[in-house]
């Protein structure tokens, strides 16, 4: 986007929490809830790992205190003491230390554990979305909005999981500790449990404060990666034009946002942490002036005050791990909602049930069909029918509607009005994989994967090396394939780029041809080839193609030579239809465009006489 | 038609991976002043912090001896006292501490906007080809992730490492003065457990970057099914796809597990090693109790002692896994910003061109791709100024790479090319670039309205002056029938619009720029031929005045030029006016001949 224009409106506005609901925490809980439910045996591995953890911790001190009481000072008073004593006292504490090693190392697997293979299903889960939703819905979201979905929400969602069962782990060690303080003296107890309702507050503040700081910072994160990929990928042209300065520019602003929410986030998240090592501390000053008033009242003894304060020291580190579990809730909500939004996502273009009857070429029909992206209709009532194998040429000026047509035929859009009929069946009635088996599209943009030769050809469909071959050298690639170091095993690179645009085309072409289509429709599918190897392959397509009915988007005569009939569209209509000699007498809006570069050469050639009869 | 970009291709630079980790972590740290900016006080602050946390056993400590411990009973006037002192200095810790916090936010965040941006200039300023030897998703993570790696090290990591350094220390100058042949004795434990650390962090930093880069093939995997959408619902792919997604989650959590193992299984070590120590420390110090060397209340303290080894102990591999992230993020951008540029603007030191038609002059040009084989011979060509020149030639034969050394996206591997007199080299880019303009055959569109993306070249064009240009060109038609005109969103990379749209923008967005040389690699090579004719005949109108070269395979452009200039296996093999030139057989004769041979029905 140029520097001038105003920034766009953020895209995911819809999962954007506004106002903090208060039921987010539940959300929160429900959300654990799905983990729990999904990986119910690794993750009771992990709490019980926690509280084996959490008890081996409190049994440290014990452990420690007893051979202090039992051994060092008696050693010391008495002058002397057993090796059995000593050897009892090391044992102890090395054994005490084993299990806690243990629990640790379990607690941390097994959660990771549960964390990871969440992750894992939701990215698949995501990512089949995206391969099960139609055209239309991708192209309203930016690739780099549904790639930050599927990773860095995902991740979001389940982080809360590895801190989770540590912090229920700590959780029993908190009520265990609550009741002893309860037993030892109620008031105490109550002073010093008012930590918790403190805790809890101090959570919902910082929940409602960092949320939409944190949301905020997540979409201008995805903002700046938006912005760097789009101008990387335009590259040359910033380079052409000079602009690389603006582009910093515009690059620089969205990562000084991104810099200041950041920052934002910090000042909420830097204030967690201070606060909630502050509490616990301040609820043990409050024990022991309380707990000293009690003493001097006679209600508890000096013995029961230290007791209890040691109680309280023990847990002012729990307390702390279950703030940072809490804190990690609404990344996860925010993360999950929008994660949801995409498996909420219906598929707008629902499949039927329906096989296409016939066998060998397909009959095409186009009845009265109406479209448009939104702004105005790039196709008016479109009719006309193609009979089994014959081929039909769709000529039209740039941005007739032309490619929007061929995108009707494969199902990549559902038209508004009318409908497209494949040997009778209207397309939306078809079961899934059926138009994919007997029609085949190859666009203006070859795409290629990041996969070899033969992957990119046959693009999951159960073909032999030779009917790669075979189509191939129709598509006249089979050539450079050959000479490629491993040939059909090359790999292509990240969308072919070691391939050149003609190249890039024809292995599409082999894509569709390898398939044996009942139906092909090639959009301006070699604009990118070299003359001559373009007149090969319409050469080799007219002598093979008699099992398939071809439509051909063209505005080469050659292209056009081929076809039974000729489709004239313009502005979203067929304006004309029939051979090509017969348009070239009915249409002057076909004859204007077929004509162009006779005419032109004509009135140069004429310019040219004119100038030498003047000399 | 581009060439193939098969030959090696110049790659950024690798000088920050050999280098020391210190030598990398200061280079990082002196490119962005802002991390720095202000430590002193941080650290006092950090300081202050972590002193606060003996408040609380102080407080125990003095209300079991003093307030509870008094011989008349509890001093609850003391207690109060005391309570309250101890409550104000916890406040001021936790002040200190959000301070601290806030600071260190504040300046890593700076720092690493600047790097980023600095990286971002950087990746720009880097030639043609380097920028298309690197995946572009690549690319972006150096400015994004690869920089955010930085930041856990920044906010936490790093003064975490000064603080536990100070830890240790203190407690080793406390044991030592407590008992000397103890301290000795917990320094035995723990020394070999640094090495130990040292080498299991070594391991567990190899786990995660097998991790990440699993995780660089998920999103690779991820991002196909995303912009491969349309072709795989097309060829009902769907099934494949979801299995190369599924393989590449997959290989991701495995990365993961066996990474965690690897953490969970070292990070207990130093919870054994200071259990061991403490045992020793028992079993030492009751012994030396006995002979009188160490009082109990020495020896009780010390075990206390022991316990702050442990927890420094117990972050290292925490720590030292920022640092090594940190690091590893540094050499990745500094791998970009270490990259000269191959084809570099001369800046202030370079010359400016007046504005005026463009002479240009090849003198024994020559190209090769890095590594690969010539491509250009011994070119040799003046273009006048004012003339309308078209460069014809099979695919490969050199006539794309004839057009970016002109306009210097690369620079010939010998001989010079003359810009009005002047070595192309030796302009300034500002200068170069308003001058010479190309258009490539797949013109970028920004995800913006239409009439952003046509005054791309010229920010300050009005509306009208948008309008005019396009009714210049003979396009007017053409952004009438448009439903919502310069106002149509044009989509992701421009996709709304067909490619022969995209071109069209592309030439209006280059003629508005109001260049001398307009050079035109295949630029209407999916328009349709009556507008192709339009634009040709509006632009003879329009360069005129000016240079212009167009490359192209539809001959009818060869037609309508001045001259035409023959590419054939990386020489010029044929020039002059069209008609001399189709007269004669050669090369030209025979692409003429095929051309018409299309045009017939």
């Amino acid at each position: 986007m140029p520097p001038n224009a105003p920034p766009s409106a953020p895209s995911q506005k819809q999962n954007a929490p506004r106002r903090v609901d208060p039921r987010m925490l539940r959300e929160g809980l429900g959300v654990m809830g799905v983990a729990v439910r999904a990986e119910p045996r690794a993750f009771a591995v992990a709490v019980g790992a926690s509280a084996l953890y959490a008890a081996t911790t409190v049994g440290t001190a014990q452990v420690l205190g007893r051979v202090t009481e039992h051994v060092v000072l008696p050693a010391f008073a008495a002058g002397r003491t057993t090796a059995g004593a000593l050897t009892a006292s090391a044992a102890a504490i090395v054994g005490v230390a084993f299990l806690k090693a243990l629990g640790v190392a379990g607690r941390r697997f097994y959660a990771g554990l549960v964390q990871y293979r969440m992750q894992a299903a939701y990215r698949r889960a995501v990512t089949r979305r995206y391969l099960e939703l139609p055209a239309a819905w991708h192209a309203r979201h930016p690739a780099g909005e549904l790639l930050s979905n599927a990773n860095a929400d995902v991740e979001a969602v389940w982080a809360p999981l590895a801190p989770l069962p540590m912090a229920i782990g700590v959780a029993f060690m908190l009520v265990i500790a609550a009741v002893a303080i309860v037993l030892v003296d109620p008031v105490v107890a109550l002073v010093a449990l008012l930590v918790f309702p403190a805790v809890a507050l101090l959570n919902v503040f910082y929940q409602r404060r960092l949320a939409p700081a944190a949301t905020r910072a997540q979409r201008l994160r995805a903002g700046v990666s938006e912005v760097a990929h789009e101008s990387f990928e335009g590259a040359l042209v910033v380079k052409t034009l000079g602009r690389e300065a603006a582009e910093t520019e515009r690059f620089a602003r969205r990562a000084t946002e991104l810099r200041d929410a950041n920052i934002a986030v910090g000042r909420v998240r830097g204030l967690l942490d201070p606060l909630l090592e502050a509490l616990p501390n301040l609820g043990v000053l409050a024990v022991l002036l309380v707990g000293t008033m009690r003493v001097e009242g006679g209600a508890m003894t000096a013995g029961d005050l230290v007791s209890v304060a040691y109680l309280f020291t023990l847990l002012a580190w729990p307390i702390r791990a279950l703030g940072w579990v809490l804190a990690d809730v609404p990344r996860s909500v925010v993360g999950w909602r929008r994660v949801r939004a995409v498996l909420d996502e219906r598929d707008t273009m629902p499949h039927g049930d329906r096989d296409v009857p016939g066998d060998g070429a397909a009959a095409l029909e186009v009845r009265g069909v109406r479209f448009g992206y939104g702004a105005g209709d790039v196709l008016r009532d479109v009719s006309f029918d193609v009979a089994p194998g014959r081929t039909v040429a769709v000529v039209g000026p740039t941005g007739a509607g032309k490619s929007t047509l061929t995108n009707l035929l494969v199902r990549l859009v559902d038209p508004d009005d009318g409908a497209v009929l494949l040997d009778g069946v209207d397309v939306r009635e078809t079961g899934p994989g059926v138009l994919a088996a007997n029609v085949a599209l190859v666009p203006q943009h070859a795409f290629l994967f990041d996969d070899t030769v033969r992957g990119n050809v046959a693009l999951g469909a159960d073909v032999t090396d030779d009917r790669v071959w075979e189509a191939l050298r129709l598509a006249q690639a089979d050539g450079f394939v050959a000479g490629l170091a491993h040939g059909l095993d090359t790999r292509v690179g990240e969308r072919g780029t070691t391939l050149s645009g003609g190249q890039r085309q024809r292995l599409a072409l082999a894509r569709a041809l390898v398939r044996r289509p009942r139906l092909l429709v090639l959009d301006d599918a070699t604009s990118s080839v070299d003359p001559s190897v373009e007149a090969r392959i319409l050469a080799g397509l007219r002598d093979s193609s008699a099992g398939v009915t071809v439509l051909v988007v063209a505005y080469r005569k050659a292209t056009i030579a081929l076809a039974d009939e000729v489709v004239y569209l313009e502005h979203g209509a067929a304006q004309a239809r029939g051979a090509h000699a017969d348009l070239l007498e009915r249409s002057p809006g076909y004859r204007d465009l077929v004509t162009a570069y006779e005419r032109a050469e004509a009135e140069r050639a004429a310019d040219a006489s004119g100038e030498e009869a003047v000399r | 038609m581009t060439a193939p970009v098969t030959a090696p291709v110049t790659g950024l630079s690798g000088a920050a991976d050999a280098e020391g980790a210190l030598r990398t972590l200061r280079r990082g740290l002196r490119l962005s002043p802002e991390f720095t900016a202000g430590l002193p006080v941080t650290l006092v602050l950090a300081l202050l912090a972590t002193a606060g946390r003996v408040v609380v056993p102080v407080a125990v400590q003095q209300t079991i001896d003093r307030g509870l411990g008094g011989d008349d009973g509890p001093d609850l006037a003391f207690v109060r006292l005391m309570v309250l002192a101890c409550a104000g200095a916890v406040l001021l810790t936790a002040v200190c501490a959000y301070a601290m916090n806030v600071r260190l936010y504040r300046t890593s965040e700076t720092g690493l906007t600047s790097l980023r941006v600095r990286a971002f200039r950087h990746v720009h300023d880097l030639s043609m080809l380097t920028q298309s030897g690197e995946r572009r998703g690549a690319l972006v993570s150096r400015v994004t992730g690869d920089v955010d790696q930085i930041s856990q090290f920044m906010q936490y990591g790093g003064l975490m490492m000064i603080m536990a350094t100070g830890q240790l220390v203190v407690a080793t100058v406390l044991m030592a003065v407590y008992s000397w042949p103890l301290a000795l004795l917990v320094w035995a434990a723990f020394v070999p457990l640094g090495f130990a650390l040292r080498r299991f962090q070594r391991i567990i930093s190899a786990a995660y970057t097998r991790v990440r880069e699993r995780m660089g093939d998920l999103l690779a995997a991820v991002s196909e099914s995303v912009v491969g959408a349309a072709v795989i619902r097309a060829y009902g792919a769907q099934e494949r796809t979801a299995r190369r997604v599924d393989a590449a989650v997959d290989g991701h959590k495995t990365a993961q597990t066996r990474a965690q193992a690897t953490v969970a299984l070292t990070f207990p070590t130093s919870e054994l090693v200071a259990a061991v120590a403490t045992a020793a420390v028992v079993v030492a110090g009751t012994l030396l109790g006995i002979g009188g060397h160490l009082s109990a209340g020495k020896l009780v303290a010390f075990l206390f002692l022991v316990t702050l080894f442990v927890s420094p102990m117990q972050t290292a591999t925490e720590v030292l896994n920022d640092a090594q992230n940190a690091i590893a993020g540094w050499r990745r951008v500094l791998g970009v910003l270490d990259t000269e540029p191959d084809v570099a603007d001369p800046g202030e030191r370079g010359r400016t061109l007046p504005r005026g038609p463009i002479e240009v002059r090849f003198e024994d040009v020559g190209f090769a791709y890095p590594g690969g084989p010539p491509v250009l011979h011994d070119v040799n060509a003046v273009i006048a100024p004012r003339s309308r020149i078209a460069v014809v030639g099979e695919t490969g034969s050199g006539k794309t790479t004839f057009a970016k050394l002109l306009t210097r996206l690369m620079d010939p591997v010998s001989g010079r090319i003359l810009v009005d007199g002047v070595p192309l080299d030796e302009i300034r880019f500002s200068s170069l670039r308003e001058r010479i303009v190309m258009v490539p055959q797949d013109g970028f569109l920004f995800d913006d309205a239409l009439g952003a993306n046509l005054r791309y070249g010229r920010p300050e064009a009005s509306d009208d002056d948008v309008r005019r240009a396009v009714a210049d060109l003979g396009l007017a038609g053409w952004l009438d029938g448009l439903p919502r005109g310069l106002d149509t969103p044009v989509g992701q990379r421009g996709e709304s619009l067909s490619a022969g749209e995209r071109q069209l923008v592309a030439l209006v967005r280059a003629y508005l720029a109001d260049p001398d040389l307009l050079v035109l690699d295949e630029a209407t090579s999916a328009v349709d031929p009556a507008t192709e004719i339009r634009i040709q005949r509006a632009l003879e109108r329009l360069t005129r005045g000016r240079t212009a070269l167009s490359i192209a395979h539809r001959l009818s452009t060869a037609e309508a030029a001045d001259e035409v200039i023959v590419f054939a296996a990386g020489r010029i093999v044929q020039r002059g006016p069209h008609a001399e030139l189709a007269a004669v057989p050669g090369v030209y004769a025979d692409l003429y001949a095929s051309w018409t041979a299309q045009r017939e029905l």
